[in-house]
């Protein structure tokens, strides 16, 4: 059961699963964002699901062009105030009208307008503590082993160059056939991806 | 999600000057921004840091004074319970408003202009909000137990008063913290990327990677990072304003003359802003000279901070007016003394330099010969936090110092401990901005490359016809 959902959720987060001879997938280069922006368009129309584009900052109508719906993090962050305002509204009667109450200055033990601002506070610490969290969890981060580090012209992503990843464990996914679709879209470069993190982990003990 | 691509794309083509000037790409900016943190740092900066970390170890001797001994080593009276302390702590909670003004407010209104500055006033901010923090927690005197504030069960049984304006800013301060701090953290994940992807040894990039968490970059995971930003946006909004609010509650919900007035919490939030957007001034001048980023951090970024600075000074100067007026309007005896003692009493000269300094100096820049000026600039944005900090004094001090019964009026004198921990708190300051500058990235790389012309997917259209 749990790993039937794992095997759902993991493709969202970009995690996907290598084939048997240890291939990743196929990273190609584009040349700027609009040439990604296109191509992305392109692999979506050709079927694949198991894709993402990667670039140093955010291109504007990327999810249209992937297929992707709405963020999940809006109704997490919303989960997370409703938490922070039931709690404090409830921290606030209990302490003060039930556990230990005390008359000050003839005041009520617990009204609604002193309990204002610290229920403000708390609704805001929560939804943001929640729309982090959640944008982290629905991002499968922290991941630390990502067999793209493999790939020696990866590390300019986070510079100025933008690249498409067809991962192998998308239906679709054929070595010689999806690289001769990816340089059909215009890719400047394409590159086989292995996942080399378990030999390298028991076969190379330095 | 269609309209807002509309509107983005729209907004590029404009015919505003561009926010990066000199004509930098997406790998000139990354190498200007990064190469800062990996290369030896300049001399001067080696000259501040030792001035600022002698101070900071000032601050620690002057705090260990102080525990030792009491908090009878401050000048702090029996009319003036608030002394320093608090004049100090409202100075630093106020300086430390406008870096979350910037990424937030000015994110959610479509400033793009913000972000070449956001990331230094971010830092900014969480620096000024600790030290703002030292304070209120040194001047409860007996500081073992500060953790009575946190609603923490505990042998006695007892809980925290909620009804209490000083324990709703323990919790607006504290949050203002957390909140500030986990908006600068996530808007730092992609830029720590970039330090990893750039580390030349094994220890640097596996520091870099552990904090950047294994960021790609990836389209899945920009969708879910630019929502969680702009929620972190739209909460930090409110709270921006709801901190200053709640502190000036400290003032304005106890019944002393001078303190209790309606208008204190735009007031307030008016001059933290002024103050605030003061200090990112006199600390970015300094930096974009030294660091060489006068492309990114231009002229016009200044000015328009000279633009906030003047509206802000204004609507602080309306509203020491407008308390004279209500003064005189509400015809209470004690009201009226209190603002009569603040600008005529043994406190004038307090009063006065903060008038001059928020009210008359930042009209100037009125001018826009001035407003593009950087020693003008950089004189008036000193000037302005020294009024900032007098306005602090005269609110706290001249309001207290002279109680109902004349048999306990007195006149508060500074001692040199109140004075030292104050330029101490200056040291921690600068010690932990210069470690900022010398470790992080000053300048957010992936937000300043997102509104270069080049990042829109349509530019390439008109420029580069890709062969169909």
């Amino acid at each position: 059961m749990l790993k039937e959902i794992l095997r759902i959720v993991k493709p969202t987060m970009g995690i996907y699963e290598s084939s048997e001879d240890r291939t990743y997938g196929l990273l190609a280069e584009f040349s700027d964002p609009g040439a990604l922006l296109a191509a992305a368009g392109k692999v979506r129309e050709a079927g694949y699901k198991h894709f993402d584009t990667h670039s140093p900052f955010p291109i504007h109508g990327m999810d249209r062009a992937m297929g992707l719906g709405n963020s999940l993090v809006g109704y997490i962050t919303f989960g997370g105030g409703v938490a922070g305002l039931l709690l404090a509204t409830w921290l606030q009667w209990w302490t003060s009208a039930v556990d230990y109450p005390i008359n000050i200055s003839g005041k009520p033990f617990f009204a609604f307008e002193p309990a204002i601002p610290i229920m403000f506070e708390l609704t805001v610490l929560f939804s943001a503590l929640a729309a982090v969290g959640g944008m982290l969890a629905l991002n499968g981060l922290p991941r630390p082993y990502n067999p793209l580090f493999y790939s020696r012209e990866f590390s300019r992503v986070t510079d100025d160059a933008f690249f498409l990843h067809i991962a192998a464990s998308d239906e679709q996914f054929d070595l010689q056939g999806t690289e001769a679709f990816l340089r059909g879209i215009h890719a400047v470069q394409v590159e086989v991806i292995a996942d080399k993190g378990y030999s390298d982990l028991h076969q190379n003990p330095e | 999600m269609k309209s807002a691509n509309n509107t983005a794309s729209v907004s590029v083509h404009t015919e505003d000057p561009p926010l990066v000037t000199g004509n930098l790409g997406f790998h000139e900016i990354t190498q200007l921004v990064s190469y800062h943190t990996e290369k030896r740092p300049p001399a001067m900066w080696y000259m501040v840091l030792a001035v600022s970390s002698t101070l900071l170890v000032m601050l620690l001797a002057m705090i260990g004074y102080l525990f030792w001994n009491g908090i009878g080593v401050w000048g702090n009276n029996n009319p003036v319970g608030w002394g320093w302390p608090i004049v100090n702590f409202v100075f630093w909670v106020g300086i430390g408003h406008a870096g979350t003004l910037i990424s937030a407010i000015l994110f959610l209104f479509r400033q793009k202009w913000r972000t070449a500055i956001n990331r230094s006033a971010e830092a900014m901010t969480l620096f000024a909000v600790i030290c703002a923090l030292l304070f209120p927690t040194i001047h409860v005197g007996r500081v073992w137990v500060i953790y009575w504030t946190l609603p923490l069960p505990n042998q006695m049984e007892m809980w925290p008063q909620f009804k209490s304006p000083l324990l709703w800013d323990v919790f607006a301060v504290s949050v203002y913290f957390t909140v500030s701090l986990i908006f600068w953290y996530v808007g730092l994940i992609p830029d720590l990327g970039t330090l990893r992807d750039r580390a030349r040894t094994t220890l640097r990039r596996r520091i870099m990677a552990f904090f950047a968490l294994g960021w790609t970059g990836a389209n899945r995971h920009w969708r879910n990072y630019e929502k969680a930003y702009l929620l972190l946006a739209a909460l930090a909004t409110p709270l921006v304003l709801s901190v200053h609010s709640v502190v000036s509650f400290d003032f304005a919900v106890s019944i002393v003359p001078g303190w209790h007035t309606t208008i204190f919490p735009p007031y307030f939030v008016a001059g933290a802003i002024f103050s605030g957007f003061a200090m990112v001034m006199t600390l970015l001048i300094v930096a974009r000279k030294v660091y060489g980023i006068r492309n990114i951090i231009t002229m016009d970024h200044l000015e328009k901070m000279a633009i906030i600075i003047l509206v802000t000074g204004t609507m602080v100067g309306f509203a020491y007016i407008t308390e004279f007026f209500m003064a005189w309007y509400s015809q209470v005896e004690y009201e009226q003394y209190a603002f009569l003692n603040r600008s005529t009493g043994p406190y004038a000269w307090a009063y006065w330099t903060m008038m001059s300094c928020n009210l008359l100096f930042p009209q100037f820049f009125w001018i826009k010969r001035l407003r593009r000026s950087i020693p003008f600039l950089f004189v008036t944005s000193i000037i302005v936090n020294i009024g900032m900090w007098f306005e602090r004094f005269v609110i706290t001090v001249t309001s207290l110092h002279r109680d109902f019964l004349p048999s306990s009026w007195d006149y508060f004198n500074p001692t040199i401990v109140d004075v030292l921990t104050l330029v101490g708190s200056f040291g921690l300051f600068l010690t932990l901005f210069l470690l900022f500058l010398r470790f992080l990235p000053m300048v957010a790389m992936a937000e300043v490359k997102m509104v270069l012309p080049e990042a829109d997917p349509h530019y390439y259209e008109n420029h580069t016809t890709p062969e169909e």
